[in-house]
């Protein structure tokens, strides 16, 4: 395909240099922020009309989440997952799709790494390893991509099918690792055949944190130059805000939407390779954990942007891994978690109609007053 | 397995299942239908309806009658609904999106206030047995109908009646098929479609209350498995008409209704993928009545995942 136009500052018309350029991209850091802290507001107040204490679980949360180095590392291997599953709604969202089933490529891409490295018994590590994320990716890509194909060629819409498809992927996953693919020695949780030693993913070094953060945080680099410095990402944007001016442009929006939504299908596959091989050691009912769902939270929250994914990822993380604590702590529900991202969500969507509200954003708007 | 019935145990226990499975798609898939012809989409109603479960059987327990548990489980119903419609009505939010965080939000609410009430157990909800005539237990056992389900089926006629032929559906079919005639006639169309949104929001509380208060019949974390979403897909099957909204509803029921009924009779191959079945019909369902070149036939002129 030719696209005849550059890349360059598509997002903002005009420099983006001085005090006016910073103004306009503070909108766009600003806003987020604001509905972040008033989604805790709400929560604190949440927890005040029950007697419970929002500094005390705010307190906890920095101590369990970031207040140490040890609770740094656990949610540095939270935020893995996370991650990848953001990139997975982030992705489609730049086209115009709300994709919610990163679950289904997740569970899915962790079957098939775990059945992989089953089959590759005894290969060299440096052989199976890329073999097993392939598989995964591939997995996730063609579930992921599927939704992506039905949104394109039968109009069939991508929020309800990707999430029907989760629901599928998951007894898929049951069936699999409770029939076909189970290992006679699993008998209290079904699982596929445990991962020799080998073909376990260790730790980054010096760290007590899996490579799979790495790896998320190189796909978020990936993926931003994919959107911003790419002719490529550049149509999908087009495509994105106007399917119509986009076709008439003669961009391939069919293409772009299948590229799009396998590339984020990918992407959780290869959250779903990381939690087999560097977590669980073996495919089983684990993978359904919930980062699927958590991803769509942090990609909204970051904007679709797959640079600030990494620390809204790296901050949810943190509120994750502070869960048990709170809970043992304050005597909260293990739901606290899930009401919080509640709010949290509501709040940023509800932020969503104050843009272009305010003045001081706007430089063009300055001296009209 | 009763060897006098032989395999026509499958077909009846299949029948009796719909009948039981159907009634939150039912509510749910109501409510939608009336939330969506108003010309906008609700996604949360997955949420609702686990909130309803719980508040209705919370209330159910507490006050030791099921019937205030489903009018609480209505009134947190209409009470999320108005929360959706309310911040739907501000301009440039998503309605798809606002769905998936009040879906979240719901799922979270009911979670945290329900964890006392995952041991209690509360009163059941009243069923008629139709089988009387009839000495074989299986029988007797398909034909046990619940209340809600025969409230459920009128309301389907009663609705269709009020979109047809009354003021206020053809109000409510205006404002969804275009916000620019419904203020040329000087309605509103934001209040309009919120309070659509809260009513569909309690018939979704009250299937929500069916689940925990009829069948399965008990409050804990993994009462609905995607109902509340099934249930709006099965709205676009039905073509926004309640009548049909009944027949795909006892149709989902019955898909539903195939996993347990082969567990039941000792098939446990693919035991799995047959609980996949409602989930996979409800895709095959939307694949096969969407299109990508022309507008769905009967779809509001307003509905987002239509356009």
């Amino acid at each position: 395909m030719s696209l005849s136009f550059t890349s360059e500052s598509t997002a903002s018309a005009g420099p983006s240099f001085g005090l006016a350029g910073l103004a306009r991209r503070a909108e766009a850091v600003v806003l987020p922020l604001g509905a972040l802290m008033a989604g805790f507001a709400v929560f604190s107040l949440f927890l005040l009309l029950q007697g419970n204490s929002p500094t005390d679980f705010f307190a906890l949360v920095y101590r369990a989440g970031f207040g140490t180095a040890f609770s740094w590392e656990n949610t540095l291997s939270r935020a893995a997952p996370l991650l990848l599953a953001a990139l997975c709604v982030a992705l489609p969202a730049r086209l115009g799709l709300v994709v919610i089933g990163g679950e289904g490529a997740i569970v899915l891409g962790g079957v098939a790494a775990g059945f992989a490295g089953a089959m590759l018994f005894g290969t060299p590590a440096i052989i199976a390893l890329p073999v097993m994320l392939l598989c995964a990716m591939l997995a996730g890509g063609l579930w992921i991509g599927a939704v992506g194909a039905l949104r394109h060629y039968r109009g069939v819409n991508e929020t309800i099918a990707s999430l029907l498809m989760a629901y599928i992927a998951i007894a898929l996953m049951n069936h699999l690792v409770e029939g076909p693919l189970r290992d006679p020695a699993s008998l209290n949780k079904p699982s596929t055949a445990p991962l020799e030693d080998a073909l376990r993913v260790g730790n980054i070094p010096g760290w007590d944190v899996h490579w799979g953060l790495a790896f998320g945080i190189i796909a978020c680099v990936l993926a931003w130059v994919l959107i911003d410095k790419t002719t490529w990402g550049f149509a999908a944007r087009i495509a994105g805000g106007n399917v119509r001016a986009a076709q008439v442009q003669g961009l391939p929006v069919g293409r772009l939407i299948l590229g799009f939504t396998a590339l984020g299908g990918a992407f959780g596959g290869m959250a779903g390779f990381f939690e087999v091989t560097a977590v669980h050691g073996s495919a089983n009912a684990s993978l359904a954990g919930g980062y699927g769902y958590t991803g769509i939270l942090i990609a909204f929250l970051a904007r679709h942007n797959p640079l600030a994914i990494v620390p809204v990822a790296i901050l949810l993380a943190g509120f994750e891994a502070s869960s048990g604590l709170v809970q043992r702590r304050m005597d909260l529900p293990d739901a606290t978690v899930l009401v919080l991202q509640g709010f949290v969500f509501m709040a940023i969507l509800m932020s969503e109609t104050l843009y272009g509200r305010f003045k001081v954003f706007a430089p063009e708007r300055w001296r009209s007053t | 397995m009763e060897s006098d019935l032989g395999y026509w145990i499958i077909p009846l226990a299949i029948i009796g299942g719909a009948i039981r499975v159907s009634t939150p798609f039912l509510f749910v898939s109501l409510g939608e239908a009336l939330t969506e012809r108003s010309g906008r989409i609700n996604l949360g109603l997955e949420g609702t309806l686990v909130f309803g479960a719980m508040s209705g059987y919370a209330l159910a327990y507490l006050t030791g009658s099921p019937w205030l548990g489903v009018l609480a489980a209505a009134l947190c119903g209409a009470l999320f609904g108005l929360v959706h419609g309310i911040i739907c009505s501000l301009p440039k939010v998503n309605d798809i999106a606002v769905g998936i965080a009040m879906m979240i939000l719901g799922m979270g609410l009911a979670f945290y206030f329900g964890k006392p009430f995952v041991q209690p157990v509360a009163p059941d909800l009243p069923a008629i047995s139709f089988g009387w005539w009839s000495d074989i237990p299986q029988i007797r056992a398909a034909l046990e109908v619940n209340v809600l389900f025969l409230i459920g089926a009128a309301l389907a006629v009663v609705l269709w009646w009020m979109l047809r032929a009354t003021r206020v559906g053809l109000t409510l079919r205006v404002v969804g098929d275009s916000t620019d005639a419904a203020r040329a006639m000087g309605l509103r169309p934001a209040l309009i479609r919120t309070c659509a949104t809260a009513v569909g929001g309690a018939f979704a509380g009250v299937g929500g209350a069916y689940l925990s208060l009829y069948y399965p019949g008990s409050w804990n974390e993994g009462i609905s498995s995607g109902q509340g979403l099934m249930a709006v897909a099965l709205v676009i099957f039905a073509r926004w008409n309640p009548l049909a909204c009944f027949g795909a509803a006892l149709l989902f029921g019955g898909a539903g209704a195939l996993g347990p009924v082969l567990q039941s009779v000792g098939v446990s191959e693919g035991y799995y993928l047959f609980f996949a079945a409602p989930y996979v019909l409800t895709l095959g369902v939307l694949i096969a009545t969407s299109s990508p070149t022309r507008a769905m036939t009967g779809a509001p002129g307003e509905l987002s995942i239509t356009k």
